[in-house]
């Protein structure tokens, strides 16, 4: 059998392998969504654009400032994180007591003014990044070459993701934000001061897209465009892993990678659209989610 | 939709009325300060308004060359740049192709100051429903005489059809489908740029000869892709090339890792983009980034903008191949027109930037001389008079309604001899007009057949 579907079996693990890449980054940039929806039932509409000011920062730091992409890779993360907390603890922060709906309008209206004003600033063709010195080059793996950078952020985004959802389901701090979300009054009354870890959970979601920005700014340009290209992307995936579900995220963001990429082999035309087809079946057959809960 | 739309005033306006891209607050304050004279001297005079009126009429009548405002519909030429003001297609023409526009009507003034010209702009984003509409709204309510730019295929055909409906002129500059002066050409649709088959045809023939005869296509999925690879792969056949495939992305794509693996599997010798725009920059820089840039197979881009390679940077884009119809650093004159063009817009104009300004000052041009904006006597005049300025020397329209001039074939120079930031190309071979065209005897326009029968 030299051929599987029509194609030979190496070129499949090439894409198979390359479908894994672009899910961990689908993962990286659920997750954040997801921890905001699950701690803070706001529907980050912001963060796409988020995640186009993370590569932009980085952008900015390499040309004006001489920071490199592991400096960046902090800085930018935390810049964001920082934007993230200012907004909410400037706006997003009234909507709480009404419905979600003005929460996804609220922060829609923030990201269509990111992306227009940087728009406006920079033209839509983008900005280059350099693939830092140390990860350029690749390995030529029999079936495909790999680019050393697209191995790294494999491994940066599991990690990462990995790392997040220890926090929030395995340690204390997470158990307090758990509680908190469920009943805040109960968990302030134990001393917890439950706003500054709101805003620290939102800050830490939107850097969450930051870190996707700096990590997406070398294999992608640095363009005003590149969020509001996946975040639609990212919305169906967390819809389908199950809204709030992390671990939800993290595996559903890795198999629609991979469904993607054999899309792009089989089917090209039809690779921008195979996410929302599943999302449509997964919400006739099981609305909550693949991982989610009914409530 | 008409986002910027009649507001934008001239940036020049204020500067020197009389240089004015002739806005509508600017207009009615020339016209004011010119005839107010005349028209409250008539009427002190006799007191009618019939008199005021003939009043009028005489001092038109007295600037001898002026065209007889009755003869413009409305007493002002209105010309509307519609494009992609905004998304993936709005740097390499977009608001600069407005800003080309307002260059073009300035310079006309200095040659007619008393035609009176008003310019009005729209986004179509890309979605030919926006694009035709946009277009009837503009002839049927906004009086628009001429429309230019367009810049997607797929919004250029729904437009080519409102406008020969309507019997309005269209002039097209990044359009490349070959419908557009093919099978659905049209009287008043004209092709000032390039098509698919100015661009394919050249480095196709070249490659092919140098024994570089295998072709794999990596083309965005709406009607500029399909039609670029089925021209492609037609003088691929007719010259003993093959192709070896093409994968067809959709608009927008992000990564192309996995379209590039497909045709690194292909074993075809010539790897050929037909994208351009953010989708090109995103595949060039993913074609190095897996190695392919040291490997054997051939990278083409069928189509590649200025801004483009700015995007990309000379390190990624070094060495690459395209055809263009103008590029600003060629001569003396059009260097002129850059840096006049990169003061406005801090960077450099694009081709399809110079068509616009080009096709502007020439549908005005054909205006005055046929001193009236009707659809058939400007087409007429646009017609014989040749388009001689920086963009084309003494080039013509022929009967598919395209103008027909020289191409160049550029190359992205080495990162070390780029000296400055718009320096890009270096000419590697001019394609003479009378080699970049499909020849008359096989195109598929039904003007062609008409036009050498009334010969």
């Amino acid at each position: 059998m030299s051929h599987l579907f029509g194609i030979p079996p190496q070129a499949l693990f090439g894409q198979l392998l390359l479908g894994l890449i672009n899910g961990s980054f689908y993962a990286l940039l659920s997750l954040g969504l997801a921890v905001i929806f699950g701690m803070l039932n706001v529907v980050n509409m912001a963060h796409g654009a988020l995640y186009m000011v993370g590569a932009f920062v980085a952008w900015l730091l390499l040309t004006n400032a001489g920071v490199g992409y592991w400096g960046a890779l902090v800085l930018a993360s935390l810049v964001v994180g920082l934007v993230g907390l200012v907004l909410e603890r400037t706006m997003l922060r009234r909507l709480y007591k009404v419905d979600h709906l003005y929460g996804l309008l609220l922060t829609f209206g923030l990201a269509l003014i990111f992306e227009g004003a940087f728009r406006h600033q920079y033209g839509v063709s983008g900005q280059p990044y350099p693939i830092p010195d140390l990860l350029k080059g690749g390995t030529n793996l029999g079936f495909m070459y790999l680019p050393t950078y697209r191995g790294w952020v494999v491994v940066a985004s599991l990690l990462v993701c990995l790392g997040t959802w220890y926090a929030i389901e395995r340690t204390k701090l997470g158990a307090y934000l758990r509680a908190a979300t469920e009943n805040p009054t109960l968990v302030q009354a134990f001393g917890i001061n439950v706003p500054v870890m709101v805003s620290l959970t939102y800050g830490f979601g939107v850097a969450l897209a930051g870190l996707a920005g700096v990590l997406a700014a070398p294999i992608y340009q640095v363009s005003p465009l590149m969020g509001s290209n996946i975040i639609i992307v990212v919305f169906a995936v967390v819809v389908i892993g199950g809204m709030g579900s992390i671990l939800g995220a993290i595996v559903t963001g890795l198999g629609l990678g991979l469904l993607e990429g054999l899309t792009k082999v089989f089917y090209p035309e039809a690779s921008n659209i195979v996410v929302f087809v599943i999302m449509a079946v997964v919400l006739m057959v099981k609305p909550a989610g693949l991982f989610g809960r009914e409530k | 939709m008409d986002v910027v739309g009649r507001k934008n005033p001239s940036r020049h306006g204020n500067r020197n009325d009389r240089l004015s891209a002739g806005t509508t607050r600017n207009m009615h304050h020339h016209r004011s300060q010119s005839i107010k004279p005349w028209y409250r001297s008539a009427i002190r005079n006799s007191k009618t308004a019939a008199a005021a009126l003939s009043a009028m009429a005489i001092m038109a009548t007295l600037s001898a060359t002026t065209v007889s405002a009755a003869e413009i519909s409305d007493g002002v030429v209105r010309i509307g740049i519609i494009n992609d003001q905004s998304g993936t297609l709005s740097d390499l023409a977009g608001p600069g192709s407005v800003v080309a526009a307002k260059l073009a009507i300035e310079d006309f003034k200095k040659l007619k100051p008393d035609l009176k010209v008003e310019l009005l702009t729209a986004d179509h984003q890309n979605k030919a429903d926006i694009g035709s509409q946009v277009v009837r709204r503009w002839i049927d309510v906004d009086g628009v005489d001429m429309i230019a730019d367009v810049g997607n295929s797929a919004v250029a055909l729904a437009i080519q059809s409102v406008a020969r409906d309507k019997n309005k002129i269209v002039i097209y500059s990044a359009v490349g489908t070959t419908e557009i002066s093919g099978k659905q050409c049209s009287p008043t649709g004209i092709a000032w740029l390039h098509d698919n088959y100015n661009l394919v045809a050249a480095p196709i023939r070249r490659l092919v000869s140098e024994g570089q005869d295998s072709w794999f296509f990596v083309a965005a999925d709406y009607a500029f892709g399909r039609n670029m690879v089925s021209e492609s792969q037609r003088i691929l056949s007719e010259i003993g090339g093959k192709s070896a495939g093409a994968v067809f992305h959709p608009l927008g794509t992000v990564d192309y890792s996995s379209f590039i693996l497909q045709a690194s599997s292909s074993q075809a010798k010539v790897i050929a983009f037909a994208n351009a725009g953010d989708q090109l920059v995103a595949a060039m820089k993913q074609w190095n980034e897996f190695g392919m840039d040291k490997g054997s197979q051939k990278v083409v881009a069928e189509l590649m903008f200025l801004t483009d390679v700015h995007s990309m940077g000379p390190e990624i884009a070094k060495g690459l191949t395209t055809v263009t119809a103008w590029y600003w650093d060629l001569n003396d004159e059009t260097r002129a027109f850059g840096r006049r063009f990169y003061q406005v817009r801090s960077r450099m104009p694009t081709a399809p930037q110079a068509a616009v300004y080009s096709a502007v000052l020439h549908y005005l041009k054909s205006v005055a001389a046929a001193g009236t904006d009707s659809t058939d006597a400007v087409m007429e005049k646009m017609r014989s008079m040749p388009v001689d300025d920086f963009f084309a020397r003494g080039a013509r329209l022929r009967a598919d309604n395209k103008l027909v001039h020289d191409f160049y074939l550029v190359q992205v120079k080495e990162p070390a001899e780029v000296k400055g930031p718009w320096e890009y190309y270096k000419v590697v071979a001019t394609i003479p007009a009378s080699e970049a065209y499909l020849p008359l005897s096989q195109s598929d326009c039904p003007l062609v057949g008409t036009a050498s029968s009334q010969k």
